[in-house]
């Protein structure tokens, strides 16, 4: 047997597709709607997630067996949100393709100007203390209005809070969801945004127009 | 820092599940894939941080397809009924491609030389890792998987006309 046919015999063996159909180096998603279904039956699962694709790029949504847990954009670096949110609620994480279906559908509903609320249950664990209160009391803005951290702050309890309550934001852990883009200066400055101002300036467009 | 059970499945699921077609042919292979990562999911958080995840999986492979072996071995077959040469002929039409030639010649080949040509040419794994699994020494496993990859030559290569593209 001569060298080359050696070599083409061995890569057959480690990557002949195992069904005409597949890529070699893909799952079928069949076995892992089915993993994911069998994890969670024996509540298993710490953490599902899946990517969608929005008019502000690719987000990966994150939930726990209580609720959604995390929202995040590409530019947070979602291989570095996995790890964090392995490392802070549990290893055990798994893709779900078809999973997350509620918060995607009523997310597509909202970029679409079709719903003013993204209304799924949410695990609040990520959040602690006064951020916690804050991220509360965000939920209560109103689609298409604002408030000033300033307002925030006095809303949530501590009126010299301001800074704390712009932290808060920062580290929303559900951005969209829980509308900390509904925070603005209170001279009409945009502030700071996670997703970065062009995305705060896109949200805030689309619900003045909607 | 403990990694998301994820990147196991990302990086290890699709040479896994060859390995269970190649030691359980494509009727099997599914079941055993899901058992053994259900497992691994149950184990993942005990798992050290350093271990060698693709030899633990392919070790837990190994565990699930004896079960499946076994649970195969106590399904009764029915007399009047003509076993099927070929299940996944029937099961689903796609496998019976040419493309399943070399999974075919796999399974005709004794269980111990399946085994180490699965592990050792399929998941990559050295001899010695392969003889951890299966039990006994190196110098078998290595043996067992060049005596079964010799077959292989002699059934898969004649078949193929492999010969053609040298």
């Amino acid at each position: 047997m001569s060298e080359s046919l050696h070599d083409s015999f061995f890569q057959a063996l480690a990557t002949e597709p195992l069904r005409p159909s597949d890529r070699p180096d893909e799952l079928p998603s069949g076995l892992r709607d089915r993993l994911v279904a069998q994890a969670s039956a024996e509540r298993l699962l710490d953490v599902t997630y899946r990517v969608v694709d929005s008019p502000l790029g690719r987000l990966l949504l994150a939930a726990t067996p209580a609720g959604l847990v995390r929202v995040a954009y590409a530019a947070q670096d979602h291989d570095a949100v996995l790890q964090e949110l392995s490392d802070r609620i549990g290893s055990r994480v798994l893709l779900s393709p078809s999973g997350l279906d509620d918060v995607a559908r009523q997310l597509e509903a909202y970029f679409d100007g079709r719903v003013a609320l993204i209304d799924v249950p949410l695990d609040l664990r990520l959040a602690h203390g006064f951020r916690r209160d804050v991220l509360g009391h965000l939920r209560q803005i109103p689609f298409g209005e604002t408030e000033s951290y300033k307002e925030v702050a006095t809303a949530s309890g501590s009126p010299r809070a301001v800074r704390a309550v712009g932290s808060a934001c920062a580290t929303n852990p559900m951005p969209i969801v829980i509308p900390c883009h509904r925070v603005v200066r209170t001279g009409g400055g945009l502030g700071g945004y996670v997703g970065g101002l062009d995305a705060k300036r896109f949200l805030l467009d689309l619900e003045q127009a909607a | 820092m403990k990694q998301p059970f994820e990147r196991a499945v990302t990086e290890h699921g699709p040479v896994v599940l060859r390995v269970c077609r190649a030691t359980l042919g494509p009727a099997d292979a599914d079941d055993a894939w899901s058992e053994t990562f259900l497992a691994a999911l149950r184990a993942w958080p005990a798992l050290p941080e350093d271990a060698n995840v693709r030899g633990w999986l392919i070790t837990i492979a190994h565990r699930k397809a004896i079960d499946v072996h076994r649970a195969t071995a106590r399904r009764p077959i029915p007399v009047d009924e003509i076993p099927e040469p070929r299940r996944a002929a029937t099961d689903s039409p796609e496998e019976s491609l040419p493309d399943d030639a070399l999974w075919q010649s796999l399974a005709a080949l004794p269980p111990k030389q399946r085994q180490c040509v699965a592990y050792h040419h399929v998941a990559g794994l050295p001899h010695a890792e392969v003889a951890a699994i299966i039990g006994g020494t190196e110098a078998a496993a290595r043996r067992a998987a060049a005596d079964g990859i010799a077959a292989l030559r002699r059934t898969y290569l004649a078949n193929e006309d492999v010969i053609s593209h040298v």
